[in-house]
């Protein structure tokens, strides 16, 4: 279920929205897939499913191919070989998914205008647009910025501005791409605190990240990737607890997996 | 020394002919300008977002044509314009209209091809979120230009600035006829061949001031601008 926080004041949803019972972009499901890019090889036959559930987190060292595994799954990236299927469908073209990459571009505009107009792309009603705006700035704590121009916010905070514009589109699924890389501490903590209460209304999170307390943190489930390929995927207490691999526990000792 | 005496005098005293001849000019490039934009700004945004075969092709020749010679423009417009053209039977040759068509041509390719570049770089910073974001083709082309209005404004101040300082298009499809097609460029010249230096001298000036005063105007707006959006 889309969690209701993020629609704004339910008295403004417009009836087809209520009736139009959208497509189910889940389970997303990878089938060994590889991704070229001329002669490297990005994501080598990766087969995975992302059902709704906890969170998933994929982590592995730089390279690994977990930024590129998160936009095959959001449809920007295609497969060179195998298929990638959203909901049982091939195509690409849901709006149910959304990506906050590790560096959002903000765009020449206010944040609220930002905002409003991830939700132009979602086709959003122009009546509902303002109250929308208006609990999304609310749940990212910004709705004091709301007016500032969103280029000039630090890091952080643009950081909460791409996620309200992704949780915009109302995602069944967002995907996060180092959403916390260079943070500080209390900026990290509030994007996590946003991540956790979007995970606990419904919305499938895979999360990429390198940061180990992070994932310790956020994780359900572990996607361990070095070098294109999905060495291993388990439950995170137990990955934590004993990883299969010898590059997980090298990995997790803090030694330099290649 | 006594013509700059006389030419200020002319400004200072508002000299009716003067004063007719600045505003027929600025009501002249003002339009073209804005004629040009209106097809310059999208034509160059579609080229900026949208691969077709050929396109390489079509951006140079936009890049090229932003040195079009404007009296080869203003051959042209007269062939088109003039009673034989096909376009004869509009009327407009020997018209501020015919001027404003001309200029909106010289002008449009410059327009057109710094806006293709302006947008091109912006949509490859803006590629992956508009593309995340699902928004549609007009729907990036309204938003790239909306975002690169400050850098567009400067766009369009070079597409006035040929089009106040042209005056070999303007002579040729104007007819440069007294109250009527005299622009402040044609009455330069014809007055300067005439040997009448004050009011070629006045026209120059106010000329000079008033394509400085829009860049300065413009300058400040797109600071002001930029400063309030980020």
């Amino acid at each position: 279920m889309p969690p209701r926080l993020l629609r704004g004041d339910s008295a403004n949803f417009m009836p087809d929205e209520i009736m139009r019972a959208p497509r189910s972009e889940l389970p997303i499901t990878i089938e060994d897939v590889s991704v070229q890019s001329g002669s490297v090889t990005i994501l080598e036959s990766v087969s995975l499913m992302l059902a709704p559930g906890a969170p998933t987190v994929l982590i592995g060292p730089n390279g690994s191919g977990k930024s590129s595994l998160l936009r095959l799954a959001m449809g920007l990236l295609s497969p060179t070989a195998g298929r990638v299927m959203w909901g049982g469908r091939t195509s690409s073209g849901g709006d149910r998914r959304a990506i906050v990459f590790q560096r959002p571009v903000m765009l020449r505009r206010s944040v609220a205008a930002n905002i409003a107009f991830a939700l132009r792309g979602r086709r959003a009603q122009q009546r509902d647009r303002a109250g929308r705006v208006a609990a999304l700035l609310d749940l990212v704590g910004l709705a004091a910025l709301a007016a500032r121009p969103a280029r000039r916010l630090s890091g952080g905070e643009q950081q909460r501005v791409a996620l309200a514009r992704a949780l915009a589109r109302d995602p069944e699924i967002l995907f996060l791409d180092e959403p916390t890389a260079n943070l500080d501490p209390a900026a990290t903590k509030a994007v996590e605190d946003i991540i956790v209460q979007v995970a606990s209304a419904g919305v499938k999170i895979v999360l990429a990240t390198h940061d180990l307390g992070e994932a310790r943190r956020l994780a359900g489930e572990i996607v361990f990737m070095v070098r294109g390929r999905v060495h291993e995927r388990t439950p995170a207490k137990s990955f934590f607890a004993g990883p299969a691999t010898e590059e997980a526990q090298a990995f997790l000792k803090g030694d330099l997996v290649i | 020394m006594q013509d700059g005496a006389s030419a200020f005098d002319l400004i200072v005293g508002g000299d009716p002919v003067l004063y007719a001849i600045i505003a027929l000019s600025l009501m002249v490039s003002v339009c073209a300008t804005l004629l040009a934009a209106a097809t310059g700004l999208p034509l160059g945004a579609l080229l900026a977002l949208v691969r077709f075969p050929g396109r390489a092709a079509v951006t140079i020749v936009l890049n090229a044509f932003m040195g079009l010679p404007p009296v080869v423009v203003g051959l042209a417009m007269y062939l088109l314009l003039s009673r034989s053209g096909p376009l004869g039977f509009l009327g407009l040759l020997f018209t501020p209209h015919a001027m404003i068509l001309a200029q909106a041509v010289l002008v449009m390719p410059i327009i057109a091809a710094l806006t293709r570049q302006t947008v091109e770089d912006l949509w490859v910073e803006y590629r992956d979120e508009m593309t995340a974001m699902g928004i549609g083709p007009a729907g990036r082309v309204a938003a790239l230009l909306w975002d690169a209005r400050f850098s567009l404004m400067t766009t369009l101040l070079a597409g006035f600035g040929r089009a106040a300082a042209e005056v070999g298009t303007v002579m040729i499809v104007g007819g440069n006829i007294d109250g009527f097609t005299r622009t402040m460029t044609t009455a330069i010249a014809l007055e300067t061949s005439k040997g009448d230096l004050p009011l070629a001298i006045g026209l120059g000036i106010v000329l000079i001031t008033l394509i400085i005063a829009v860049n300065a105007a413009a300058a400040a707006a797109r600071r002001l601008g930029e400063l309030h959006a980020g």
